[in-house]
């Protein structure tokens, strides 16, 4: 078939800045997620065997039951996996090193996305126990957390 | 149920970048050739079904240019999915099954180069707790292969051996971006890009495209000395979340690879769409594919990877192997969404 590697006329570029330009409502229960942090605590959903979800969701992933019993969870939990950025991107929340990690709060059943600010990869380990750090300023967002750092 | 099989499949050179075309320009070649290989008039395709994605192309409704391209006045019947393209040869497989055509043909495409792709696919995440973060495609993988490392049941270095063997076998794959012998022990001793993963756990930012046709029952035979029957062919979705997915066991590849019947019979090789190394590990224990089976004789997506195009070479390049008589019994996956979330599930037989 014909190469298509290569051509000699200029490549004209332009400019494009990925947005998504609309207000959303976040809902009954992610809204709810929301103005906790906002707040300064953080809230999960009760599925009906009592396992709690973090952050909440309407239903429930497996069974896609209708979810609403919210219920305050802890401010500190344990690493379920993480991953430690050697150079931080750009767009990355922090810009030095860090661990993205599963984080699964106290009193919760399943884990959080979010940064541990651990300073060096040789502090990150699959189990151990970080502390929720908040933002100076909360609006209602997920950057209302402003990382995690290993406990004690 | 009717027979449909793969009885012809093509790809373009794939590259890092394809500055000097569009995706009209990059496609159109891979059209040409997947009808005319085997002398098909574009008359009698009674369905076009494509896979590619507006937020690569940088336009709403993108793939309506391609469209354009590829002829559609006299008015066609198409359609398109914002999927790889191997959900695109689903949805022509069903309208195959429904009995009223005969022929279809399925393409997919995408020119990653003008953007930053691990940037873009952060806008496919929740909007809410994770696309604000910013977590590129590599960090959520590298979580991925961290719990799977912490199981005990694999390690950098089989990761490392799975890079190698790709891109070796790539060498034989006209096709293929990234080829070549690579000592394992000589890239392990890269330093990490997220730990646990390396640049060579990682798959090539692609740009490419690939085109297949089907076609049902005796038109399969007439169209193909030895057609590649799809046996089975199914696809399951895992929550979007990744906090609530077990991810060392890929719970929708299981149930694919199960309902699809892949255990029903010996398995000679198999084409894994596994973009990173240690998914390769996973893909397999969720297949049950044993030691016997070979691996991705095409070197696969870590030999080059186009984002909507990928899974369909992968079923592309199984059919490939089974028409030429090399296989009877091919398994081909793709997958898509982070952390593999989602899998499709694709048994291919020769007659």
């Amino acid at each position: 078939m014909a190469n298509t590697n290569s051509s000699d006329g200029e490549v004209l570029s332009a400019p494009l800045t990925i947005e998504y330009p609309f207000r959303r409502s976040t809902g009954p229960i992610l809204g709810a997620f929301f103005t906790g942090l906002r707040e300064g605590v953080v809230v999960g959903v009760k599925r009906s065997d009592g396992s709690v979800l973090v952050p909440p969701s309407e239903y429930d992933p497996d069974t896609a039951e209708a979810l609403d019993d919210l219920v305050e969870v802890g401010q500190a939990g344990k690493v379920t996996t993480w991953a430690w950025v050697v150079k931080p991107r750009e767009k990355h929340p922090l810009d030095r090193p860090f661990a993205w990690a599963l984080i699964q709060l106290d009193g919760a059943d399943t884990a959080m996305l979010h940064i541990v600010d651990a300073g060096s990869k040789d502090r990150m380990k699959t189990g151990m126990r970080v502390a929720l750090q908040w933002a100076d300023e909360r609006v209602g967002h997920i950057n209302d957390i402003k990382c995690f750092v290993p406990e004690g | 149920m009717r027979d449909v099989a793969v009885v012809s499949f093509a790809q373009s050179e794939h590259a890092r970048a394809l500055p000097g075309v569009n995706e009209v320009e990059m496609l159109m070649p891979v059209i040409g050739q997947v009808r005319d290989q085997i002398g098909l008039d574009k008359s009698r395709v009674g369905f076009t079904c494509s896979g590619s994605t507006d937020y690569l192309a940088g336009q709403a409704f993108s793939f309506v240019m391609t469209l354009d391209g590829i002829g559609a006045w006299p008015p066609i019947s198409e359609s398109h999915v914002e999927m790889d393209a191997a959900w695109a040869l689903y949805e022509a497989w069903v309208k195959l099954q429904m009995g009223e055509i005969d022929v279809a043909m399925v393409y997919g495409y995408s020119k990653t180069s003008p953007g930053d792709l691990p940037d873009v696919l952060t806008r496919q995440l929740d909007p809410y707790c994770y696309a604000p973060l910013w977590p590129d495609s590599v960090s959520l993988a590298a979580l991925q292969a961290q719990a799977l490392l912490d199981t005990g049941s694999t390690s950098e270095r089989e990761w490392a051996e799975i890079a190698s063997r790709s891109r070796a076998s790539a060498k034989n794959n006209p096709n293929a971006q990234l080829k070549g012998d690579f000592d394992p022990d000589v890239i392990l001793a890269d330093e990490y890009l997220v730990a646990p993963l390396r640049k060579h756990d990682c798959p090539p930012i692609t740009d490419g495209a690939a085109a297949i046709i089907l076609a049902a029952d005796d038109t399969a035979r007439e169209l193909s000395k030895r057609p590649a029957w799809i046996r089975g062919l199914e696809h399951r979705i895992d929550a979007q979340s990744l906090g609530v997915r077990d991810l060392v066991n890929v719970k929708s590849l299981q149930l694919a690879g199960s309902a699809a019947g892949v255990s029903t019979g010996k398995i000679d090789f198999a084409e894994l769409h596994a973009p990173f190394t240690y998914q390769e590990v996973l893909a397999k224990r969720a297949l049950g594919l044993g030691a016997d089976v070979q691996i991705n004789p095409s070197g696969g997506a870590l030999a080059a990877n186009p984002m909507m195009a990928a899974g369909l070479v992968r079923i592309g390049e199984a059919a490939d192997r089974i028409m030429a008589g090399e296989g009877d019994r091919a398994v081909a996956t793709a997958t898509q969404g982070a952390c593999m979330q989602q899998n499709l599930v694709c048994v291919l037989e020769g007659e």
